[in-house]
């Protein structure tokens, strides 16, 4: 079991969804980066979702891609992610790593892999991965026991849903709005009804949505329905409001009040 | 799934598999949002490209709106300052809207109204493959938005304009190095958010599974058009075939109905830039390494963590860090070479030609005229007969006339 297992089994014996920040690496600088990073487990994240910036991050809306591209250009890369998920691990929190796929295969699938286990790293996200393309990842995450997170989208068919969460191994990250990432006012009902979707297809595995949930009030909704909400340009936002100390007490405010809507919400 | 239409024309082209891969190139690294809509596009493709009524409403475009066949051109005074060599033009700069974007488009713009979308997107870097995408839009009455870089809107204002006269939207895209790099970017950011009522049209043999598959099969009509006229004029194949090569359509359209040619040679023209060994290029294969990008594993211009390396070329339309991935598999399997070609070598070609027969070329395709230039010298030497060498002139100078002329200190 990794600690992400952990994490969520303990979320649900606490009968409570999860709650899975995410922060991008090397904004405004490394250090700054890994301190929010802590602030969330500090706030009551459960898993903190530690991103790697990427020159192309198809999959990111603005707030999010503010944050990698001052990152990218520092030169900021998956040596200094391991160094945050390390950091993370000694906070207490579980890590997984969010990065596209180039980064890992340029470093080395079996390498990044053993590396990360090493950090204390649970797994990984990959937005631009999906299990048809990722043998190499497959055999590297079973080798070093990490978790493999791929996504499911409303547009998936049921058997891709099938077969995506056959491949995956953590949880399944159900991406509930067709777009990119960035913080949205209202929780439409795709997200329920692709967890639904999901839950009669794969019962065993953990559904975790991230569809820009920014509040509180938004958390606690997502909770009633999924195993775990995760939270990230919300969070980014306060990074890029006060890329300071400031800004990391904004980190943790805003993930105490997350955490709060999820704890309140039994299941 | 294998090339059927290849194998059944008594070619050996096994490539891509059924799931899009060139040996260990292609592939489909795309978010699971977009993957029922390339499965949907796929299937579409290929039953359409074996339907006759399909096939023949596209050669009829091609043949009474594009203009096609195009015309094949020897520049004998050109060919003078290549070694003597019988340079023979193809001339996909007299299509219909200036290049060889055009033929493609119009297999992708029926084969949305064929799945029955209402809005296309684009990406453009010259703005050939926007200006093409926003005329099929406008002849087939679908919306068009073209996302195109902010520095390319500046370079290639004309073609700016022209999109938006046609009634496309332009969105010029302000992330990154602001050029096509970034364009795909946001174009594919559009296609995740609105898939279910939009369909992208890509532009070069890049890009996930169908794509490099699908433009291909689109383009390969300027290889097979050129291999007959080349043969009827000369009485034998070409000793070599040129291309410039930016995502690499000109190229693989060119270069297809030649592949199982053993004896041609087939050579892509990257975009040297200031040359390769100042890092200011666009050199995918020369100066690139393996690795993912837009969708496809192929050559990239990327550093040490595997961020892609912004690339530098006076050519908007070959300024790209990415190739497309059967290049990489061609260049594997030694079957294609490339080389570069820098920014003052194919401006001097593209002057040359100008001035020698009449023909103001695209900036892209004066990569490939430098490149005829050096192989007819090479080859002059080598050879007892001068020998023949089959130029893609991907498409026209117009776009090109404000960055020519600024080049060469020309006031209008
Ligand atoms: C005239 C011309 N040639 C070549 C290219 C490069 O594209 P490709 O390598 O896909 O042919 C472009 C792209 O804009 C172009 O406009």
């Amino acid at each position: 079991m990794t600690a992400l297992s952990d994490a969520l089994a303990k979320a649900r014996a606490e009968d409570r969804a999860a709650l899975i920040g995410y922060l991008p690496v090397g904004y405004p600088s490394v250090e700054v980066s890994i301190e929010a990073m802590r602030a969330l487990v500090a706030g009551g994240c459960d898993v903190v979702e530690v991103g790697a910036p990427y020159s192309d991050p198809v999959m990111d809306g603005p707030t999010i891609q503010a944050a990698a591209e001052p990152a990218v250009r520092a030169g900021v890369g998956l040596r200094d992610t391991l160094r945050a998920v390390s950091a993370v691990a000694d906070a207490g929190g579980a890590a997984v790593v969010m990065s596209y796929w180039n980064p890992v295969e340029h470093y080395g699938v079996a390498r990044f892999a053993a590396d990360l286990a090493a950090a204390g790293g649970s797994g990984l996200v990959t937005p631009d991965l999906i299990p048809d393309e990722a043998g190499d990842w497959l055999a590297a995450s079973d080798a070093h026991g990490l978790d493999r997170v791929f996504l499911v989208a409303p547009s998936s068919t049921d058997a891709r849903i099938a077969s995506t969460a056959r491949a995956s191994r953590g949880f399944l990250y159900a991406a509930a709005v067709m777009g990119v990432t960035g913080a949205r006012d209202a929780v439409g009902d795709a997200a329920a009804v692709l967890v639904r979707r999901v839950r009669a297809i794969a019962p065993q595995i953990p559904v975790c949505v991230g569809l820009g949930v920014s509040d509180g009030a938004q958390a606690a909704q997502v909770a009633s329905f999924a195993d775990g909400v995760i939270v990230g340009s919300a969070l980014v936002r306060r990074m890029l409001d006060s890329p300071d100390a400031a800004g990391v007490a904004g980190v943790r405010a805003l993930a105490e009040e997350l955490a709060a809507g999820v704890a309140s919400r039994r299941r | 799934m294998v090339d059927v239409s290849a194998v059944r024309d008594g070619r050996q082209l096994a490539v891509p598999d059924e799931t899009g891969h060139f040996g260990s190139y292609g592939g489909r690294f795309v978010p699971e949002a977009l993957v029922a809509a390339i499965d949907e596009l796929t299937e579409a493709f290929h039953q359409t490209w074996d339907d006759p009524s399909f096939r023949g409403e596209l050669a009829r475009l091609l043949r009474d709106y594009t203009g096609r066949p195009s015309a094949l051109t020897d520049a004998p005074r050109f060919g003078e300052h290549a070694g003597g060599a019988r340079i023979l033009l193809k001339r996909e700069d007299l299509n219909h809207t200036g290049s060889h974007k055009i033929n493609n488009v119009l297999g992708q713009a029926l084969l949305t109204r064929h799945i029955g979308k209402k809005r296309v997107i684009a990406e453009t870097g010259a703005g050939q493959h926007g200006v093409a995408t926003a005329t099929a839009a406008a002849l087939m009455g679908l919306d068009c938005t073209v996302y195109m870089g902010e520095q390319d809107t500046r370079r290639q204002a004309l073609n700016v304009a022209r999109m938006r006269l046609l009634g496309a939207e332009v969105v010029p895209v302000t992330t990154g190095s602001r050029t096509l790099k970034d364009a795909i970017n946001e174009a594919m950011r559009d296609w995740v958010a609105n898939v279910g009522t939009t369909n992208y049209v890509f532009g070069t043999v890049a890009g996930p599974h169908p794509f490099p598959l699908m433009v291909r099969q689109y383009q390969r009509v300027i290889g097979e058009e050129a291999r007959a006229q080349v043969l009827e004029r000369v009485g034998r194949l070409p000793d070599v075939v040129a291309a410039c090569v930016g995502g690499g359509s000109n190229a693989m359209g060119i270069f297809t109905a030649f592949i199982p040619d053993r004896g041609v040679r087939l050579v892509g023209f990257e975009a040297g830039g200031d040359g390769i060994g100042t890092g200011r290029h666009a050199a995918t294969i020369t100066g690139g390494s393996p690795g993912v990008l837009h969708g496809a594993r192929s050559y990239l211009l990327q550093d040490e963590n595997g961020q892609t390396i912004e690339s530098h070329s006076i050519s908007a339309g070959l300024d790209y860090p990415g190739v497309g991935p059967e290049h990489a598999w061609l260049h594997d399997t030694g079957r294609a070479e490339y080389r570069p070609i820098t920014d003052a070598e194919a401006m001097a070609a593209f002057a040359l030609l100008s001035r020698t027969e009449g023909i103001i070329p695209a900036i892209e395709s004066a990569h490939a005229l430098a490149g005829a230039l050096d192989l007819g010298r090479e080859l002059g030497a080598q050879m007892s007969q001068p020998p023949v060498i089959l130029v893609c002139l991907s498409g026209r100078g117009d776009k090109d006339v404000e960055t020519a002329s600024r080049y060469f200190g020309i006031s209008s």
